[in-house]
């Protein structure tokens, strides 16, 4: 099978946006809770910091993640025409 | 698209009102005399007829409806569905009691079980839904060419799943004898005839439209006990953002109780109690005989005393539970040391992180809770229950916001949980404790009865001290509608929800298995000429022999059966993600890279559960096998070894090997890209 650039160039923004996408997750998840306790400092809602990470931040933060990912990936599979077409089964 | 997904709106949308009318009626019966255990019964009846009712429209004899519900499911509905399959009696019922009783600690499952789908939406459902087959085992087989692959995968397969799904059995034995009093064993059977009625007849197809109901019910029923908690505490009924403020008063309610003498002397008293139990463990076996003639003697000296009936009973009791052999006191005693040692430790507040010694922060607990998450994600992205759902949506594109979905859907979940611990622990801390003895409220008892809730007025002072209470995680969840002091059918609601998350994740679970075994190694391994016809037959035949086995297990009452779930996370984990991942995104892995970084990373994970859990396995005759953790590491995050063993043999044995042929190269190709799409 031969690859044309613009596939190339289709995977490396693929992996480029997962990449940051994945830092972003990395941080969310371990830095922040490995500092949860020195965060308890603040306060959001009434939760201390690090508390409210756990419980609801970091959720919602990979909510958010996968969202974008969906949107800028079927964005990118419109834009270098390597889209299915609904339904393709 | 949007055309077709308009009737199932529809569908769906009037089915939720039909639930909401039911409950409404049912309230009003239980305002005009019905009596609990029929509303028990309402509930648990009309919601498996109603599960039946789309297994059997959905019934189907296509092989792709079978496997793969016909790969038409939108996004929305998969996604519903996915948090159905996902949500199991374990998140339903156990997690908000396991962040009452551990605060913060408890919160590395919130994060690892929500965390784990950014891991399956940005590094494997869009590849798995490209590729389109049947099942994770078929996918190893297509990249690391061949059967060896194929089978470790399948071994793997049923490993994780088969404990999982015994666990949901032995949920919906529990729920079902709890709620509408059968016997625990009956519980276990009426459960396999629910879990069967929907996925015997249509497979994949229905087990998705069951869930998608299953999802609604258990739904509502998670939420309407705490909105209306929250509501009653604060006067906002929202509990996702009240509970803030709660938290606050929880923390200033520890301050205050904590330090209260009567508390502080009840810890103590506990604490005394445990090293009592320590010494007995140590002068074994004198402390045994001794042990006896001292109930022996103090019978005697109440019987004379003309005491009380009730406390001689008591400690012939206790003389009568007394072992017989040295082995078995020992086990006995410390398993009581134990229980006193944890009523009499020092409590941690709420929302501290990691509690250590004089306020310090306890580095192995931050080990600990940091390498469970990674465990709980990395086991998310690889159980092949969930994975399979990905299969089914109708495009690339749809499985990416399936994803989205999924996470929405079962965020409205685990968002609540720590909700729920924290109103549960306010009206505890605020309410119950430091109550009279003697006046304590009705779901005390009743819980108290069947070994959930226990009591004990270890300083003799009539009054209910802290210390002094020991919840069962389980129970958080069961009582808190009777904590509110609401009606009873929210408690039957809640039932029927329980039941509806146990029953969604043993249908996915148990056509996961079965669909390993027919489709993996039946129809892929031995008769790869095997007509459609007999291939379903294969199939079905399989998912009741399978069914019958794991309510089998349930039904003798495994007691570390709980604690195995969390197994399955690490051992999925080590066994698949390496292989899935270094398998879509490194080309040069090569089968035989593959197949022995998924055998040692299964490997090493067993290997490091059993030696840290056990330390003799009688079944098997082996003794003083317990080692230290490493790095202070529990069993329950095995997989963090595992993982990381996997990734390391795959990319050594591959880089000393071939690099895989042109074809394989291609095949990753061609996963990578959408357009190209193989016939």
């Amino acid at each position: 099978m031969r690859l044309a650039q613009k596939h190339r160039d289709y995977w490396l923004r693929n992996l480029k946006l997962t990449a940051a996408l994945l830092t972003i997750w990395f941080v969310v998840t371990f830095v922040v809770s490995y500092f949860a306790r020195d965060l308890g400092a603040f306060t959001v809602l009434g939760f201390p910091l690090g508390f409210y990470m756990g419980a609801q931040g970091a959720p919602l933060i990979y909510v958010l993640i996968i969202w974008w990912y969906a949107r800028y990936m079927n964005h990118l599979d419109r834009e270098y025409g390597v889209s299915e077409v609904d339904g393709d089964e | 698209m949007a055309d077709y997904t308009v009737p199932l709106r529809r569908y769906y949308g009037s089915y939720t009102a039909g639930f909401f009318v039911v409950i409404v009626a049912l309230a009003v019966l239980e305002r005009y005399g019905m009596p609990p255990r029929w509303i028990g019964y309402s509930f648990l009846f009309l919601t498996i007829f109603l599960y039946a009712t789309i297994g059997v429209l959905a019934r189907t004899a296509s092989v792709s409806e079978y496997y793969v519900a016909g790969r038409r499911v939108p996004a929305v509905f998969n996604g519903m569905a996915t948090g159905a399959d996902w949500m199991s009696s374990a998140s339903f019922m156990g997690l908000a009691g396991t962040l009452y009783l551990s605060g913060y600690q408890g919160l590395a499952y919130v994060m690892g079980w929500t965390g784990g789908y950014v891991l399956v939406a940005l590094l494997l459902a869009p590849y798995l839904r490209r590729f389109g087959q049947y099942t994770i085992p078929d996918f190893l087989a297509a990249r690391y060419g061949g059967n060896r692959a194929r089978l470790v995968g399948v071994f793997a397969t049923v490993l994780a799943s088969f404990v999982y799904v015994v666990a949901q059995i032995y949920g919906v034995g529990l729920i079902t004898s709890r709620f509408v009093g059968l016997q625990f064993e009956i519980g276990v059977f009426v459960g396999l005839a629910g879990i069967l009625v929907c996925s015997f007849l249509g497979g994949m197809r229905a087990v998705t439209w069951t869930q998608v109901a299953q999802y609604t019910i258990l739904i509502v029923a998670y939420l309407v006990p705490v909105t209306i908690l929250s509501y009653q505490v604060t006067g906002v009924p929202v509990p996702q953002l009240t509970y803030g403020m709660v938290l606050q008063k929880v923390q200033s309610l520890e301050e205050k109780l904590f330090d209260e003498p009567a508390e502080v002397e009840a810890r103590r008293l506990f604490r005394e109690r445990a090293d009592g139990y320590h010494e007995r463990i140590l002068t074994l076996p004198a402390s045994l005989e001794e042990e006896r003639q001292r109930l022996s003697e103090r019978i005697n000296e109440l019987k004379t005393d003309n005491a009380q009936m009730r406390e001689v009973v008591a400690i012939e009791r206790q003389r009568r539970e007394l072992p017989t052999t040295s082995e078995a006191a020992r086990d006995y005693w410390e398993s009581l040391m134990r229980q006193a040692a944890q009523r009499g430790a020092e409590p941690e507040h709420h929302v501290t992180a990691y509690p250590g010694e004089g306020g310090a922060v306890n580095d192995t607990a931050r080990l600990n809770f940091l390498t469970l998450v990674f465990c709980l994600m990395v086991g998310t992205a690889a159980l092949p229950h969930v994975l399979m759902r990905y299969y089914t949506t109708p495009s690339v594109r749809e499985a990416r916001n399936s994803v989205f979905w999924s996470l929405l859907f079962i965020l409205v979940l685990y968002l609540t949980a720590p909700a729920y611990a924290v109103f549960a622990k306010y009206e505890i801390y605020s309410t119950l404790v430091g109550s009279s003895m003697a006046q304590l409220p009705v779901w005390v008892n009743a819980w108290g009865k069947i070994g959930l809730v226990s009591i004990e007025d270890v300083n003799g002072d009539g009054i209910l001290q802290l210390a002094e209470l020991s919840l069962n995680p389980d129970v958080i969840l069961l009582a808190t509608p009777e904590i509110a002091g609401l009606p009873y059918v929210i408690s039957g609601l809640v039932a029927a929800g329980a039941l509806a998350a146990a029953l969604s994740t043993a249908d996915g679970l148990l056509l996961t298995i079965a669909s390993a075994l027919s489709h993996d190694v039946y129809y892929k391994v031995f008769r790869p000429n095997a007509t459609t016809q007999w291939r379903l037959v294969v199939s079905k035949s399989l998912l009741l022999v399978v069914a019958v086995l794991a309510a089998t297990v349930a039904s003798q009452k495994p007691a570390t059966i709980l604690f195995m779930v969390a197994w399955a996370f690490s051992l999925a984990g080590s066994a698949f993600f390496p292989a899935l991942i270094l398998g879509i995104f490194w080309k040069r892995a090569n089968p035989t890279g593959a197949v022995s970084g998924m055998v040692i990373g299964l490997l090493v994970t067993i290997y490091y559960m059993v030696r840290v859990q056990f330390d003799t396995i009688p079944w098997l005759g082996i003794n003083g096998i317990g080692m230290e953790p490493w790095l202070g590491i529990q069993s329950t995050s095995a997989g963090v070894w595992g993982v990381a063993a996997g990734f390391v043999t795959i990319i050594v044995v591959s880089l000393c090997g071939k690099p895989p042929s042109k074809e394989t190269q291609d095949f990753v190709e061609s996963v990578r890209y959408p357009e190209f799409e193989r016939p």
